[in-house]
């Protein structure tokens, strides 16, 4: 039960109230930060870690209340509240990591903060979103953000090139997206996820080619923003050249937001068609997995490693796409245990980090474990749970899912994923090489005096660790997630009755 | 009087692990670690007198729902197969960090007990575990400690071999994981019931098809453990530049992971493809006992060959393994024991000996008898219990495999016994090598006999040797009614219709007794 009287509000606002909060903080912020130097803006992280942390617990009062708003074009359900608590969880993770990052890169605060709040409200109203333009309109807030995000240490010639290299190929391939929404609409008549769904479940629908087009066009947008192989290569050049917070926003608050979509578009909406996409999602799956991990191999900088493994994880969830709507489930959990080991490993290589690039080669990870036994101890388990060792989440999710595929027979799928998973293990334990069986490196700058980071990596080492070792309330919240997006409770309740 | 009793059997390291993470001071850390390792090797030794010797089924089970939405329990239990490998890792364990207190590890001892400790609690769990999930993830979780031992402590080419150690492994266990997977669901396909429960998973039906995938994948996975012919590469590596402790441990416990997984899992999983799989598997041991021993012989590293002495022996247990009938079995696990002991012994005499000179190399040695008479004489037992001496424990295992092997196919026991006469040839070899002649270095002139400690560490090895060697029932009786239940589940005795030769086999087993219950226990069982 909620501990508000959410009676009192009204009813159409009330699922919103979360994107409110976050949406009037972003404008609080940039307000507030006309008159704070770049150097002292750690006051305004604190200020949107708070409005983030209402915002969560807002969420949770929803949490159980199913429904439409605004005419379907927002979802109450399960689902969105899931993604929605992840993607704030992620954001105040960010904003834990940036509260020194920023003030020390003289990143401007009140510019930095506002819009990564942006950019959570878009990637919130993704989350939440009802209908096809609801989710373009989140879909570019949250990306319009993000570019900007990218560049925004503005005389680091990376972080230009970053910005600008995210923004080309992201509006192509918003393009791309858009277009396949509009031929989509042309084919049903409807712009809204429920009666697309229904007048897909007829059958009636076949191959009609503008159906089929649309399709492709937006497999082509959500494959660009989940970096899939092969629309993956802005991905090292702008994970390597963002702020390493940004970079790990990216990396799970943007891929945690596209996938939320996908899942409810493809996994739900399209499932009817699924033999349309299917088929060419467990292509996608197989290169994507592929190339991530081969080219992860020869990676000497850390962020453009976790970038490839980045691509190479997105590879393990379109296997769970590929296999359709049954492992729903354990895409959503693996989405959890994957956003809290790249946040602390993200984290760990700020920690590393100093003004400019030291910090982010592999080697200089060398002989972390004797200089700083804890932080390496804790990145020991972030790679361990991105290599899938158990009791580590990332193992639980990888077994969810490949079980989930097993079950719908994609076999050489799933063997073609293990294997993957062989490969990762050389790249990811080559870092523990560094920390543990080699020499040198950085020094760790002044850690006692950043509290938050240090947060920030605790956190998310426990949480890999419990969601790995005590997995079921997770699965279970997981399983009702995506079944309030697919099943009886859900937006397509009516539809679904018999 | 069993509640938790293997729970705090499997976790007490862990705690341990964890309490010396706290610690500081360098003696404390040592101290604490090998009172960590005495409360399980003393927990062990309980569970020893308490085991029913009678039984066949798991004893001190105890079973509690885990992850219910996979039908995933934290089942564990121990039986005869198990009982005497438990006892093997908490002795081994302890000896071993004894051993590395005296001066073998200097560098980082925190992180070196901590390893070790996380260490035996992945061994015990795996043997422990009843649940496929639950093993699964004991199997991982011991292959993150022993990469660290041999990456941070090793000698050598330490990190390649423990990237090696890791990738092998890996690949195998993933594709034994997808098996599993695989096997679960056709359980909830035939049952309506989705369970990684040992018990329940051997019934599951499996086409013809389906079983020879699953076994190889399982037996894919055991076999690099173990390590069997072709399989074998990463085992010299991860031996000559692990350190004594990683030695021990790998070759003393960790190798007999993969035959217990045979035993265990991979057999009365997949019973029929198994009986199908004898020639193969019995001609890869083969291939294993002469090559190993082969290659052995001409190593100029003393650890080197040491491994691949393992190979060798480890060829053997496989050996025995598939002879699939009890004396090949029960020589199969008392083999392992033996290896353990005898292997284990070796490795903890090669370190002694490595912290003395900083080489291994055999030509540097020569003549050492008469400096260190006292390491000459244990040496001596340990490589005759190794080449298995009447009198010593090798013999029994050896024997009852050969018998297993002759009961099977007659032919294999005429090229094992090869394997045994070239296994004395080498160890005598390298023996008179090393330790008679002229002294050659000048430097071995003032090398030192073993100090008090190290004695300490070898006086239950050798114990140990005498008694399994002297004594065998009171192990094999205990070993006995599980393995002839495994064998009777799994069916074997009805698909192969054994030509079993009692009578001569009364003459010659020097376990008589339980040879001859035998019969009647298997037709007795369903």
């Amino acid at each position: 039960m909620s501990p508000f009287n959410l009676a009192a509000i009204n009813f159409v606002w009330l699922p919103i109230l979360p994107l409110v909060v976050v949406a009037v903080a972003a404008m609080v912020v940039l307000l507030a930060g006309v008159r704070v130097d770049d150097s002292e803006s750690e006051g305004l992280g604190l200020l949107t870690l708070a409005s983030l942390a209402v915002a969560f617990v807002f969420t949770f009062g929803i949490l159980g209340q199913y429904g439409v708003a605004f005419a379907g074009a927002i979802s109450i359900d399960s689902f969105s509240a899931f993604f929605e608590l992840v993607i704030l969880i992620a954001a105040m993770f960010t904003v834990m990591m940036s509260l020194d990052y920023a003030a020390d890169n003289r990143i401007p605060g009140a510019e930095y903060y506002s819009l990564l709040l942006f950019s959570v409200l878009g990637m919130m109203l993704m989350a939440a979103a009802g209908d096809l333009i609801v989710i373009f309109l989140g879909l570019e807030t949250m990306s319009i953000t993000v570019y900007v995000l990218a560049g925004i240490m503005r005389r680091n010639a990376k972080s230009n090139e970053a910005a600008i290299k995210y923004f080309l190929l992201g509006a192509f391939s918003t393009g791309f997206l858009l277009y396949g929404i509009a031929l989509v609409y042309g084919a049903t008549g409807t712009i809204k996820l429920g009666p697309i769904h229904d007048a897909l479940a007829t059958g009636a629908m076949g191959s009609n080619p503008l159906l089929l087009g649309g399709i492709g066009m937006m497999l082509i947008g959500f494959g660009f923003k989940v970096a899939a192989v092969p629309f993956h290569m802005w991905t090292p050049d702008v994970y390597e050249g963002a702020p390493t917070p940004v970079t790990a926003f990216m990396a799970v608050g943007v891929k945690l937001a596209a996938f939320a979509v996908f899942i409810r578009v493809f996994l739900v909406d399209f499932a009817s068609v699924g033999a349309h996409w299917q088929t060419v999602l467990w292509v996608v799956a197989a290169l994507t997995m592929t190339g991530g991990n081969l080219i992860a191999v020869v990676q000497t900088n850390i962020k453009r490693m976790l970038a490839y493994s980045a691509i190479a994880h997105a590879g393990y969830l379109l296997l769970g796409m590929a296999a359709g709507v049954r492992s729903g489930p354990a895409i959503l959990y693996y989405l959890l245990g994957y956003a809290f080991t790249n946040l602390g490993a993200f984290s760990v290589v700020i920690a590393l980090e100093r003004r400019g690039e030291v910090g982010n080669r592999i080697s200089d990870f060398r002989g972390l474990a004797a200089r700083q036994p804890l932080l390496a101890g804790a990145m020991a388990v972030f790679l361990l749970s991105l290599t899938g060792v158990p009791p580590m989440a990332g193992f639980v999710g990888k077994l969810y899912i490949f079980s989930e595929a097993l079950h719908q027979g994609y076999l050489g799928l799933v063997i073609i994923a293990v294997l993957n998973s062989v490969i990762s293990a050389y790249y990811y334990f080559y870092v523990l090489v560094a920390m543990y069986m080699q020499e040198g490196g950085v020094e760790v700058e002044r850690l006692n005096a950043r509290p938050a980071l240090v947060a920030a990596i605790g956190l998310a080492a426990l949480a890999t660790i419990l969601i790995g070792v005590y997995p079921q309330p997770y699965i279970a919240s997981a399983a009702n997630a995506f079944h309030s997006a697919s099943g009886a409770e859900g937006i397509h309740s009516a539809a679904l009755e018999p | 009087m069993n509640g938790g009793l293997l729970t705090a059997l499997i976790f007490l390291p862990l705690l341990g692990a964890l309490f010396i993470l706290m610690q500081r001071e360098e003696r404390a850390i040592w101290n604490s670690a090998f009172i960590f390792s005495l409360l399980p090797l003393a927990l062990s030794f309980y569970v020893l007198a308490e085991f029913n010797p009678h039984a066949a089924e798991y004893q001190f089970a105890e079973q509690y729902d885990w992850i219910p939405a996979f039908g995933i329990t934290y089942h564990i239990g121990i039986d005869g197969i198990s009982l005497f490998l438990v006892l093997l890792t908490t002795i081994l364990i302890t000896l071993s960090l004894l051993y590395s207190g005296g001066g073998d590890i200097e560098e980082r001892p925190r992180e070196f007990c901590f390893f070790m400790l996380v260490l035996e609690t992945g061994l015990l769990g795996a043997l422990l575990s009843v649940d496929l999930f639950l093993f699964y993830v004991f199997w991982e979780v011991m292959l993150i400690p022993m990469y660290f031992l041999i990456g941070i402590w090793g000698h050598g080419r330490k990190v390649y071999a423990a990237i090696k150690f890791v990738l092998f492994t890996m690949f195998g266990s993933l594709l034994m994981l997808v098996a599993i997977l695989y096997l679960v669901y056709q359980a909830h396909v035939h049952f309506n019931r989705t369970s990684f429960d040992l018990p329940l998973l051997y019934q599951v039906p499996l086409t013809v098809t389906e079983g020879r995938w699953l076994f190889a994948a399982f037996a894919l996975a055991f076999a690099i453990k173990v390590p069997m012919w072709p399989v074998h590469t990463w085992l010299p590596d991860a031996h000559t530049n692990a350190p004594t402790a990683g030695s021990v441990i790998l070759a003393g416990v960790m190798l007999k992971m993969g035959t217990y997984g045979f035993l265990r899992f991979a057999i009365p999983l997949f019973p029929t493809v198994a009986v199908e799989a004898i020639p193969l598997f019995m001609a890869l041991a083969i291939i294993g006992i002469i090559y190993g021993a082969l290659v052995a012989m001409m190593q100029p590293d003393l650890k080197r060959l040491i491994a691949y002495s393992s190979v060798s022996h480890l060829g053997f247990v496989m050996l025995g393994i598939f002879a699939l009938n009890p004396e090949g079995v029960d020589g199969a696990i008392y083999q392992m024991l033996n290896h353990g002991v005898s292997t284990g012994g070796l490795f903890l005499l090669v370190g002694m000996l490595y912290l003395r000179r900083h080489t291994r190399e055999i030509s540097e040695f020569g003549g050492l008898w008469k400096r260190v008479p006292v390491y000459a004489a244990i040496f001596m037992v340990v490589m005759l219990s190794s080449i298995g001496l009447p009198g010593l424990n090798g013999f029994v295992g050896e024997f009852l495999i050969m018998l297993g092997a002759f009961l099977r196919i007659r032919l294999a026991t005429v090229f094992a016994v090869v394997g045994v006469i070239l296994g004395a040839l080498y160890m005598l070899w390298t023996y008179e090598r090393v330790m008679f002649g002229p002294i050659t270095r000048a430097v071995n002139e003032t090398i030192s006999d073993l100090t008090g400690r190290e004695i300490a560490v070898m006086v239950p090895v050798i114990a140990l040797m005498l008694f399994m060697g002297l004594f065998p029932r009171p192990l094999i009786s205990r070993i006995e009614p599980s393995v002839t239940a495994m064998l009777a589940r799994a069916n074997v005795a009805q698909a192969l219709e054994l030509e079993r030769q009692p009578s001569r086999l009364a003459a010659l087993s020097p376990a008589r007794h339980t040879l001859n219950r035998e019969p009647e226990m298997a037709a007795a069982a369903p």
